[in-house]
């Protein structure tokens, strides 16, 4: 049975499809956050670490697709990382929450530097339609400071995919 | 007559709620209500507070007949259901949170979604101020010897939403698991009041985005109800479309990932490609991938369109080229049978007494589907089985996932044979003359259960909406079936599970 998924795999190629490019909007607003020397020391690949901050999990939804066979966000050198300790960038949904405020700086804290924080989701942005909440502080650029925005409720994977290879085309522009 | 009509009979009915009926009972009235979910007579569908009032939606097991019972807080204090029942003690436990409303005799007196980070007390009651400081939380103990204590989250290794895991351990085996929540609390509820219901409509479509779907559905319906208005037949079909739909990515999704916390990453990769398929004929059709604010109250916003139409009919056959292999996968691989038979067992008695709905409640014996009882249109006119297992393991719960994928996939063919022509929305006007009005509606989710319940005032705005997730009575029982297992069965038990925090959390 499982021969037959590999031998299908193999005799129709790949479904992965091609990269989408970088994106312009994206890349005006790394080169007004983000300085020449973390460029040059974050290199070609960069590890992920993804953290909610207190979405409605529609982002993550989209976020995990990124590793499915039609976007195989790996090929690129980005991969996802099980701790803000091993992480360069913070992949941070959400409207933050006060419940996870705390959680959050102590998760930007542990990263080390230079790190870049990729906020997700138009909740991300400002709060959405959250933002006039008494449980919800707004933006994550509220709470930590924001590399990048990643509009869209949620951004498809592609939208995500653009954004995080305009960084990584950023990051090799420095070294 | 039934238990919950007789008992209805005695409190003081209330007009404009609809389409069950609402009644005010006293604190008797109350404790007798209590008494039938005690005895199983009645299975409690959702329990939920206002500033003044607490209400208790009941299923009549005998009858599948659905009732509100409210009781007045006088004084602020009402008798605990939890204390007999414990399925209500975390939503009482929020009831206090949120109103400050006391239950009398609760067991667990512990603030649940408030963790002294907001700043306000009752912030939907009688507010007061306080610190934004955060309080410590008393984890229950476990005593023996050689135990130690594992503390995993609010954020998680993966990409997952935000909770917190303490795990009492010996050795290897699970003593003791409590989760405490509330991390992804939005104050969802506290938005709602007062905005209209275009805004109420968005606003719970993002109270769990992977059951926007379901969310907007309950939403429109509960509007709906309340008004007394019909949607037109064509939009009632695209709502079950878009809702099958939603059920199958997320299946897909879940199937996929439950092996994948078994180390089988094959079923991940092809499943993943069948969940991406569903996502992009979604986008086609509806122009989201996930389907977002596409049902309206009132109808539905987006014809797909013939052209459309036919990507699905194209899906359908994909899938049931492709799926089949992948069921045959999972049942010959012993290997990862060997994790999912016999994990994470969910007695049918847990299940029965939590009145635990999904895949959850249906791995352990409870056959309850909202699509079958209440039911709602089109479902009535389309054929579909609702399949039931009772080993109550992660391997039943994988088993129901596969069978309803089967069952979605012939209910979207009959959707796409049958859908009818015509117009997509109905105008009306929410806002009324005659004073308030309530409406209640219970929808299948791919998770569960969804129930929605609202008050419009007379200019057809939101006065209070309450949205209750599957999880709330599917997250107690994760805590149940996890004794006993190895640490390392967890997130299998937890994915086979699958609860929403930011549905649970609102």
């Amino acid at each position: 049975m499982r021969r037959s998924f590999f031998a299908e795999a193999i005799a129709k190629g790949p479904l992965t499809e091609t990269s989408p490019g970088s994106d312009d909007a994206a890349l005006a607003e790394l080169v007004r956050n983000v300085n020449g020397t973390a460029r040059k020391r974050l290199g070609r690949s960069l590890s992920i670490r993804q953290v909610d901050a207190g979405s409605c999990n529609g982002c993550e939804l989209e976020i995990h697709a990124l590793n499915n066979a039609f976007y195989d966000l790996e090929r690129f050198g980005l991969r996802f990382v099980a701790s803000p300790r091993h992480a360069d960038v913070l992949l941070v949904t959400g409207p933050v929450t006060k419940n996870m405020r705390e959680a959050l700086e102590r998760t930007y804290h542990a990263t080390p530097d230079p790190k870049w924080v990729v906020a997700v989701g138009d909740c991300a942005v400002d709060g959405g339609m959250f933002s006039a909440s008494y449980a919800c502080v707004g933006g994550i650029s509220a709470v930590i400071p924001v590399d990048l925005h990643i509009g869209g409720c949620p951004p498809s994977p592609t939208q995500l995919l653009k954004g995080l290879l305009t960084l990584l085309e950023y990051s090799v522009a420095g070294s | 007559m039934s238990a919950l009509a007789d008992l209805m009979r005695g409190g003081h009915p209330v007009e404009n709620h609809r389409p069950w009926s609402r009644a005010v009972v006293d604190q008797d009235g109350w404790l007798r209500a209590r008494d039938l979910l005690v005895q199983g007579r009645c299975a409690l569908l959702g329990l939920w507070g206002e500033a003044r009032a607490v209400h208790m939606a009941v299923l009549d097991e005998a009858t599948n007949e659905i009732g509100v019972i409210t009781t007045e807080c006088r004084d602020g204090r009402f008798p605990s259901v939890g204390q007999v029942h414990p399925s209500a003690i975390r939503p009482e436990r929020t009831i206090h949170d949120l109103f400050g409303l006391e239950a009398v005799g609760i067991p667990d007196t512990r603030a649940w979604l408030d963790h002294g980070r907001w700043g306000v007390r009752s912030p939907l009651g009688d507010r007061t101020t306080s610190s934004t400081g955060g309080e410590a939380y008393a984890f229950l103990p476990a005593e023996g010897e050689s135990l130690h204590q594992i503390a995993v989250g609010p954020v998680h290794a993966g990409i997952i939403e935000p909770g917190h895991f303490r795990f009492n351990v010996n050795g290897e085996a699970v003593v003791r698991l409590e989760e405490r929540l509330g991390y992804a609390h939005k104050g969802v509820e506290g938005l709602m009041a007062g905005v209209n219901l275009v805004r109420g409509a968005m606003l719970a479509a993002r109270t769990s985005g992977d059951s926007t779907v379901a969310y907007g559905l309950a939403f429109a319906r509960a509007a709906e109800a309340a008004l007394g208005i019909a949607v037109p037949p064509r939009a009632v079909w695209l709502r079950a479309l878009m809702a099958e739909l939603e059920r199958l990515a997320n299946h897909f999704g879940d199937i996929g990932a439950i092996c994948n916390d078994a180390s089988f990453a094959l079923m991940l990769g092809q499943c993943g490609i069948l969940r991406e398929r569903v996502l992009r004929t979604a986008n086609a059709c509806f122009g989201h991938r996930l389907m977002r604010d596409c049902i309206v109250p009132g109808g539905v916003a987006v014809d797909p369109g013939d052209n459309a139409l036919s990507r699905i009919q194209e899906l359908l056959a994909t899938l049931r080229l492709q799926f089949p292999p992948l069921i045959d996968l999972y049942d010959n691989t012993a290997s990862l049978q060997d994790r999912t038979v016999g994990s994470g067992m969910l007695s049918p008695e847990l299940a029965r007494q939590y009145a635990c709905g999904g895949f959850v409640g249906r791995a352990s014996g409870r056959g309850f589907d909202a699509r079958r009882t209440p039911g709602y249109p089109p479902y009535d006119s389309l054929q579909f089985e609702v399949p039931a297992l009772d080993r109550g393991d992660v391997d039943a719960r994988i088993w129901i996932r596969i069978r309803e994928v089967e069952q979605s996939i012939a209910l979207i063919e009959q959707i796409i044979d049958h859908l009818p022509a015509g117009a997509l929305q109905i105008d009306f006007d929410a806002a009324t003359a005659n004073g308030p009005k309530e409406g209640m509606a219970l929808v299948e989710g791919f998770r569960g259960d969804v129930l929605v319940w609202l008050r419009l005032n007379s200019s057809g705005r939101i006065e209070r909406c309450h949205l209750r997730d599957p999880s709330w009575f599917q997250w107690p029982l994760l805590e149940a079936v996890i004794e006993g297992n190895i640490v390392a069965d967890f997130p299998l038990c937890n994915k086979s599970f699958n609860c929403s925090y930011s549905g649970h959390d609102l």
